[in-house]
């Protein structure tokens, strides 16, 4: 899904402050919504990867305009509701007022996993492509790499593929590669001189080069 | 579903009640349907507010640094390193890399904020970031340099974006001064920072 949420080389933020002694939790409300969403995953209502992709659903200007806790907070809520656990209704009245949720649209030809995914087809020194496809379902394929090629300096083993997690909540195995892209690939003049980036990418993002 | 649903946020976003308000209405919720238990939250907070943090992962870097064969073994698979210390959890399938005098290492999740729990607690605000996000994978150099990082122009910068399973703890090089320390003292000069990559000690 090429929402607001895949925000690798995109311009026009500020500074990046550190904030020392930052506590881990800045609000007692942050702690509240940190705790929900580790006790509705391990309770087997949604996996992460559903509960990622509810954020990812949010509306652009509250994701980036939230903090951290809110898009936990929205993500989790929605999640929730849309597994019939709790209705918009119930959480607003308790509430108090409005309490927004990601939408859910939906989504036509899903693909299916790709077969043996299981078993690895490319190994470290390998020349990758990763594919040019713009998926309106959940990826874990960031845009900045999309069509660039990279070399496999590691294979990281199978993990569920997430569109299959999110979209059928059945987990597939798939392996997963880290790929290193140079600067230059990815940024073409504009990049720094002496840096390169290493993606984390499932095998049906790639094709060999 | 209400009259504030969808309308009215061209600019702002949708409207909501307050966090804390929304967050109470959460928590109670799944307290009446047994999702939350009074024990779970209690554990949790304990976890990730005393137990889980950077501390752990100085306690690896710095026993990388004085036992080679630690090192080789957190190299070669550092879950089940940082393991053989009594670090595991969510978030919790680890690799490591190392800085040397020729190549830096920074972490960043461009997608979301994946993190190395474990070893270095719940990320910080900065690394959750939008700026953090967008900008390490495109301008590294520069950006490390506004953090107060500087990288020798002669020192290659290896970003490493966790998209998938992996979460990623960078292996500082020691400080000056650091040879003749215990392995406790040490893990005092470890910094989370230096750990994530956007400090060097």
């Amino acid at each position: 899904m090429d929402a607001i949420h895949d925000l690798g080389g995109k311009q026009g933020f500020g500074t990046v402050a550190i904030e020392p002694a930052e506590p881990v939790f800045h609000e007692p409300w942050e702690r509240s919504v940190f705790v929900a969403v580790l006790g509705v995953l391990r309770g087997g209502i949604g996996n992460n990867s559903q509960f990622r992709h509810a954020m990812e659903r949010m509306d652009p200007v509250h994701y980036l305009s939230g903090s951290y806790f809110e898009k936990w907070m929205t993500g989790i809520a929605t999640l929730l509701a849309e597994k019939g656990v709790v209705t918009q209704e119930e959480l607003e009245a308790r509430a108090g007022g409005p309490f927004p949720l990601a939408p859910n649209p939906e989504l036509k030809d899903v693909p299916d996993p790709a077969p043996d995914g299981d078993t690895a087809r490319f190994a470290p020194g390998d020349a990758v492509v990763v594919t040019k496809d713009r998926p309106s379902w959940h990826t874990r394929c960031p845009e900045y790499v999309r069509g660039r090629r990279g070399e496999v300096v590691a294979v990281r083993g199978t993990v569920a593929v997430p569109h299959i997690e999110v979209h059928r909540n059945e987990r597939t195995p798939e392996q997963t590669y880290s790929v290193r892209f140079e600067g230059s690939e990815l940024w073409g003049s504009a990049a720094e001189p002496g840096t390169s980036t290493t993606v984390d990418l499932f095998q049906s993002y790639l094709e060999a080069a | 579903m209400s009259e504030h649903d969808g309308h009215g946020h061209d600019h702002a976003g949708p409207a909501a009640s307050p966090p804390e308000q929304r967050a109470a209405a959460l928590e109670a919720l799944l307290i009446e349907k047994e999702i939350l238990t009074e024990g779970f939250i209690d554990t949790v907070v304990t976890t990730y507010e005393s137990r889980v943090g950077p501390m752990n992962g100085a306690k690896v870097v710095a026993k990388a640094w004085v036992d080679p064969e630690y090192r080789a073994k957190l190299v070669e698979d550092a879950t089940a390193a940082a393991a053989e210390l009594g670090f595991k959890g969510p978030q919790g399938n680890m690799a490591v890399v190392e800085n040397t005098d020729e190549v830096h290492n920074v972490v960043v999740c461009t997608l979301c904020s994946c993190y190395p729990w474990p070893v270095l607690g719940l990320p910080p605000a900065w690394y959750k970031s939008p700026s953090y996000r967008a900008r390490m994978v495109r301008e590294p150099r520069a950006l490390l340099a506004e953090m107060g990082c500087h990288v020798p122009d002669d020192v290659e910068i290896r970003v490493w974006d966790s998209s998938a399973d992996k979460r990623y703890l960078v292996l500082p090089q020691p400080p000056a001064g650091a040879e003749g320390k215990s392995e406790e003292e040490l893990a005092e000069l470890v910094t989370r920072d230096s750990m994530v990559g956007v400090a060097r000690l």
